[in-house]
Order: structure tokens, then sequence, then C-alpha cells
């Protein structure tokens, strides 16, 4: 029993340690993600780093994932800092804030392009958070930042 | 009842309406807006102007500043050619105290624009034009039934910068215009810092 409890402890320490890591994706990768056919809601942060209230919303989405860890949610960051920035600015940004969500880089040279493909209603502007239920045919793009009560009713109105 | 289903409708239409702003081939307001020498600018001083590259712009933001030299280049270009750049900065400086009028008269003396530098106090006019993030460009002709949006979006497809391979979305533009035809782009998206708005 305690062997197991030291097993599952050591199964968190490392998904823990691992989610720190920021994953460069290209929008391909991303687009799987998001059009994949399965009954998880995806709340999708786009953000950056230099981006004052992306910065200043996130805690909000770490407490989001927190508070419904028994539902079928995930909540990943996109970072939309330039590819360059990835090891100078993205990876110890994420580590020195501990955030214990999947983090990504959007790996693209010419981000607008991408942007249609990710809500054609996006103008560009962060932050932006796109959320998804694709069993419920559910999809909603907003540009905008959130306290945590906008969020969380952003969230459970996907639940309606 | 119906009252209510009404003025939610209402609601949402002049929600939806703001949030449009222009399409290409939208007449764009004039403007008065205080540049950062105290004078105010209109696009109607500009007498013998073909048209204008008005771009929304602020100091703060990185992708801004990322775009500020190609900007200034674009002026240095385009002005004599009869469009000249007008950057307007659309944030309410309460959010980023480095978007004050102050820092925009530094910057602007600092980094030697040729262009004018205006502060959209009320925002009236950034809501009008539907920009929504900086930098965003709105590339307008004057023609004899007032100035004619043309393009919209970004300067080019490569914010970081760079790529020889880029496309100059803007300069693409101007250049059409200039030979009397229709841009082929009239619409690009870019990343940017979302506007920031005043409290109501």
């Amino acid at each position: 029993m305690k062997r197991g409890a030291l097993a599952i402890g050591l199964i968190f320490y490392t998904v823990l340690s691992h989610a720190q890591q920021v994953k460069p994706v290209k929008y391909e990768k991303l687009h799987q993600l998001i059009n994949a056919i399965t009954d998880t809601t995806y709340v999708i942060n786009f953000w950056a780093t230099w981006c004052a209230p992306c910065v200043k919303e996130l805690p909000n989405f770490i407490e989001l994932q927190k508070q419904y860890k028994a539902d079928k949610l995930k909540v990943l960051l996109v970072s939309m800092d330039f590819r360059s920035k990835l090891e100078t600015s993205v990876e110890p940004f994420v580590e020195k804030r501990n955030i214990p969500l999947e983090v990504y880089l959007l790996d693209e040279k010419d981000q607008g392009s991408v942007i249609d493909k990710i809500d054609e209603s996006w103008s560009g502007a962060l932050p932006g958070t796109l959320i998804i239920n694709n069993n419920q045919s559910y999809r909603k793009f907003y540009e905008r930042d959130f306290t945590y009560d906008e969020l969380q009713q952003a969230y459970l109105s996907s639940k309606k | 009842m119906k009252k209510l289903a009404l003025i939610a409708l209402l609601a949402l239409f002049s929600v939806s309406a703001f949030a449009q702003g222009y399409k290409v081939g939208d007449k764009a307001i004039d403007f008065k807006l205080k540049n950062v020498n105290g004078k105010t600018v209109s696009l109607a001083d500009y007498k013998s102007a073909k048209g204008f590259i008005v771009v929304f712009t602020c100091n703060h933001c990185p992708y801004a500043k990322a775009y500020e030299s190609r900007i200034m280049d674009l002026d240095k270009v385009y002005s004599a050619k009869g469009y000249p750049v007008i950057a307007i900065n659309p944030n309410d400086p309460t959010t980023y105290p480095e978007d004050s009028f102050d820092n925009m008269k530094k910057r602007s003396s600092e980094k030697k624009y040729t262009f004018p530098y205006l502060v959209d106090d009320t925002q009236a006019i950034t809501k009008a034009y539907g920009a929504t993030k900086t930098p965003h460009v709105f590339v307008l002709e004057k023609t004899l039934n007032g100035n004619i949006v043309e393009y919209i979006g970004a300067i080019d497809n490569d914010t970081e910068g760079g790529d020889a391979n880029k496309i100059k979305y803007v300069e693409n533009a101007v250049n059409a215009l200039l030979m009397n035809k229709k841009p082929e782009t009239t619409m690009t998206k870019a990343v940017g810092c979302g506007i920031k708005w005043k409290s109501i």
C-alpha cells in the first residue's frame, strides 16, 4: 500500500515537473488537438509573457483547472511569444511561476496566418481564450481577459 | 417582456456594430486629435495627400515596438508619394503609464518620428475605425467621396523580422493604389496587444 502511494507520488512528481516544459507546436498539431472528437472540454488560453493582462489572468486558469479537476476539463496555455524567446523568456517564466498546466508555444513565423484558423472572430489581440467541447459541438472564442468569476461563468456556460 | 427583448436585441446590435468597425470600401471619418507637439491634426489638413497610412500603435506593446522602425520607414518612403503615416495611440494610459501623453512625446522625439503621433483621448476614433489591437493599420485612399478604407490589418507577415521573403502587406496595398489599382490583399490579421479601453 505504501509502495503504491509512493508510486503514485512519483507519477505526480513526474507529471508536475514535466508540466513545466514548454512545447513548441506547429499549428497543425494544435489543430488536431482543437478538433479532436472527445468529451473533454478544452479551455485554451492564448497569451504572451510580455502581455500584462494575459499574465494577470493566468492564475485564474490555474484555479479553474484546480477547482474542476473532477470534470473532464483540460486547461491549456498557448504562448504567442516569438519562437526565439522560448528558452530566454517563456520557459523561465513558466518555471518561476510553477505553472501546473500544459504550456505550448505556437511555433509559426507567420502567426497572423493561423489566427483565422483558430477562430474567425479573433482579431489577433491578446489575450484570447477558446472553449471547446467537440462532442457537444460547443465552440466559443473570447477576445478579452477574465476575472476568475467571469472565467468560471464562461466555462460553466459550455456545460449547459 | 416584449420591451425587454427589444432592448436585448438593440444592445446586441449596438455591440456587434461597435465590434465590427470599418470594412474595406467604407468611408472613414476624419478626426481632430492632439499631436505630441500640442497641435491638433486632421486628415483634411493634408491638402495634397493622395491617401493615408493610419496606424493605431502605442509605446508599451512589444509588437508595436517590433514594428516601430518599419512604421518610420513607411512614412519616409510613402509620405513623399502622397501617403503619409498618421499614428494614433488608442490606449488608456491608466492601464499602461508608458502610453501616457508625456511618454508619447518622449518616444517620438527620441526616435525622431517624421509623422504625427496622436492621442485618441475619448477612444471614439479607435472605436469608429474598429481597431482592436496595436499595431493595427488602415490604408485610406482620398477620393471625391471622402477617405475610403482600402486595406485593414498588419504591416507584413513577419512581426519578429528577419524573413527576407516576408509579404509587405501595407507597401503592396499603397503601391497598388499609387498605380490606380485596388490592393490584391485587403484584409490581414496579426497578433497584437489588445487595446486597453477606458472603463465607462
